[in-house]
């Protein structure tokens, strides 16, 4: 089954007559069970899919058909429950009056689960975190160890699918590995689809089995890991960006 | 940072550690930047011969900027929102020497064009909101280089830039450290990055020198800790089912620092 169906997406920002499009003439697919990777500059628009897909942009259009629902001005409270998204930046994305534990459950009743202080428990050790930190607060942690949280949270509701926006760019690189370690554990555990965003080739490359190439709100290119990692690309941008990538590493 | 030693001359040093490993505390507190409750303790801060650590704080300011300059992680919070980018530089000129306006703006203007910026009089006039991000680091490279320092610490200059503007903005770099024969600190927590770029590496864990190696020697480093981060970060051209995770020995910070002297 497809999971997310991508049809000409167009999401723009400002006013009538000054409008900028942030994304311009996007399709794809990603099917159940899939990993799917966004890369590119910047700038490039691939946030700003995540953004429309969740919901935070209401400026699009084009269809969407995301876990089975067709999206429009309003979605479903199932749709909530099904997608979620983990954010760049531990540090904003936790409220910093609130506990791991009132973090969790607030997600989980808003999404009716039950069993709440069952599943807290089940969702910290799924993360690696242990009840240790069931009351702590944000400041009380690292980043990595916030992030850990950001994530129980999104899978607090039981979602089939993440959207994943540069889930481990504000962390260490030692850090970093531990979080994409866990992310790839998670997905087996739970079957999910991911949808992840990353300027990094490296890290979608270890995460992810398609991965498209944007530029300017396009995209370039969609190739498979297998394709990038023997520097198959067709696109000279992609050419570019591979290199630009290898070289660094070197 | 605990008990830690190096020398620098007219080549590139790499500092590389995790957050938190103090290798920005070590650019700062060779300019005596720390604030307190911070405090600074050596029993040898020199430049050149000159004591560091005991200069008055009017020779220091004339240090900072002027014989080592430093470059930090965002042109977005490092440069002045409310003037331009030719404004800054000139201020940034005449507070190390005396130059006539018209002198002083063609100082600013040749800099920028040593930095690969096109059009130089045209960016001179920007605000720094009108600038991208690889161009903002660049006018920050060109500002600091415009005093001629004999030292330049760069802290995580191209962190914030995406990879195929980061390899540019290195070259710039690059070229104008040669070329003048300057001293480069390097912080970045990039191991690769700095393996690339530098001559020498020193490591950092937990405000102590871990290792220090010859940049081409990295690959047969030999401490746990370097070898765990050289292996955790994840390979295009040589995946791995998992990635290798740093298992952290309290050791480590029991150990003291090694000596990073010449």
């Amino acid at each position: 089954m497809t999971a997310i169906a991508i049809e000409d997406l167009n999401v723009w920002f400002g006013s009538p007559g000054h409008r900028s499009y942030a994304v311009k003439d996007v399709s794809f697919k990603v099917e159940d069970g899939e990993s799917f990777g966004l890369v590119g500059e910047s700038g490039s628009g691939k946030s700003t899919i995540l953004r429309a897909m969740a919901g935070l942009v209401p400026t699009w259009s084009g269809r969407m058909i995301v876990a089975g629902e067709t999206l429009g001005k309003t979605r479903s409270k199932s749709f909530y429950r099904k997608v979620q998204m983990v954010f760049q930046d531990p540090y904003a994305s936790l409220h910093p009056r609130h506990t791991v534990d009132q973090v969790l459950s607030e997600a989980m009743r808003l999404h009716g689960v039950e069993n709440v202080d069952q599943r807290i428990v089940n969702l910290l050790n799924d993360v690696g975190l242990g009840t240790g930190f069931r009351f702590r607060y944000p400041h009380q942690m690292s980043g990595g160890q916030r992030q850990r949280v950001a994530i129980a949270r999104a899978l607090a509701p039981e979602p089939s699918i993440l959207l994943l926006d540069e889930p481990t760019s504000a962390l260490d690189v030692s850090v970093q590995a531990e979080i994409l370690n866990l992310l790839v554990d998670l997905r087996a555990e739970h079957r999910l689809t991911y949808l992840m965003v990353s300027h990094d080739l490296g890290v979608v490359g270890h995460l992810c089995g398609r991965i498209a190439v944007m530029q300017e709100g396009r995209f370039v290119e969609t190739l498979g890991v297998n394709e990038m990692r023997k520097l198959q690309a067709k696109a000279d941008y992609t050419k570019h960006l591979l290199e630009s990538s290898i070289n660094s590493v070197r | 940072m605990r008990g830690i030693s190096f020398t620098l001359g007219k080549e590139r040093l790499g500092i590389v550690g995790e957050s938190g490993s103090g290798k920005s505390m070590t650019g700062r507190a060779a300019l005596r930047l720390i604030r307190p409750p911070g405090m600074i303790e050596a029993d040898r801060l020199e430049m050149h011969g000159e004591d560091i650590l005991h200069a008055p704080e009017k020779r220091m300011r004339q240090l900072r900027g002027g014989r080592v300059s430093m470059i930090m992680q965002d042109p977005k919070f490092s440069l002045n929102p409310v003037m331009t980018v030719g404004q800054q530089m000139v201020e940034a000129l005449h507070a190390h020497g005396k130059y006539s306006r018209n002198e002083a703006r063609q100082r600013a203007l040749a800099m920028l064009d040593e930095v690969a910026i096109r059009d130089p009089e045209r960016v001179y006039g920007l605000y720094p909101h009108e600038v991208s991000g690889g161009m903002g680091q660049r006018i920050m490279i060109a500002m600091m280089l415009l005093p001629n320092p004999e030292i330049l610490i760069a802290d995580e200059p191209t962190s914030a830039l995406d990879v195929s503007v980061q390899l540019q903005v290195l070259d710039i770099m690059d070229k104008l450290v040669r070329e003048r024969g300057m001293g480069l600190i390097f912080i970045s927590h990039d191991l690769n990055l700095v393996a690339k770029f530098c001559d020498r590496i020193v490591i950092m864990y937990a405000g102590r020198i871990v290792e220090t190696c010859a940049a081409g020697e990295l690959k047969n480093a030999k401490h746990p800790y370097t070898v765990g981060l050289l292996n955790s970060v994840p390979d295009l051209e040589n995946p791995r089912e998992r990635l290798e995770v740093l298992k952290r020995d309290p050791a480590w910070i029991e150990t003291p620092s090694v000596s990073a002297r010449v």
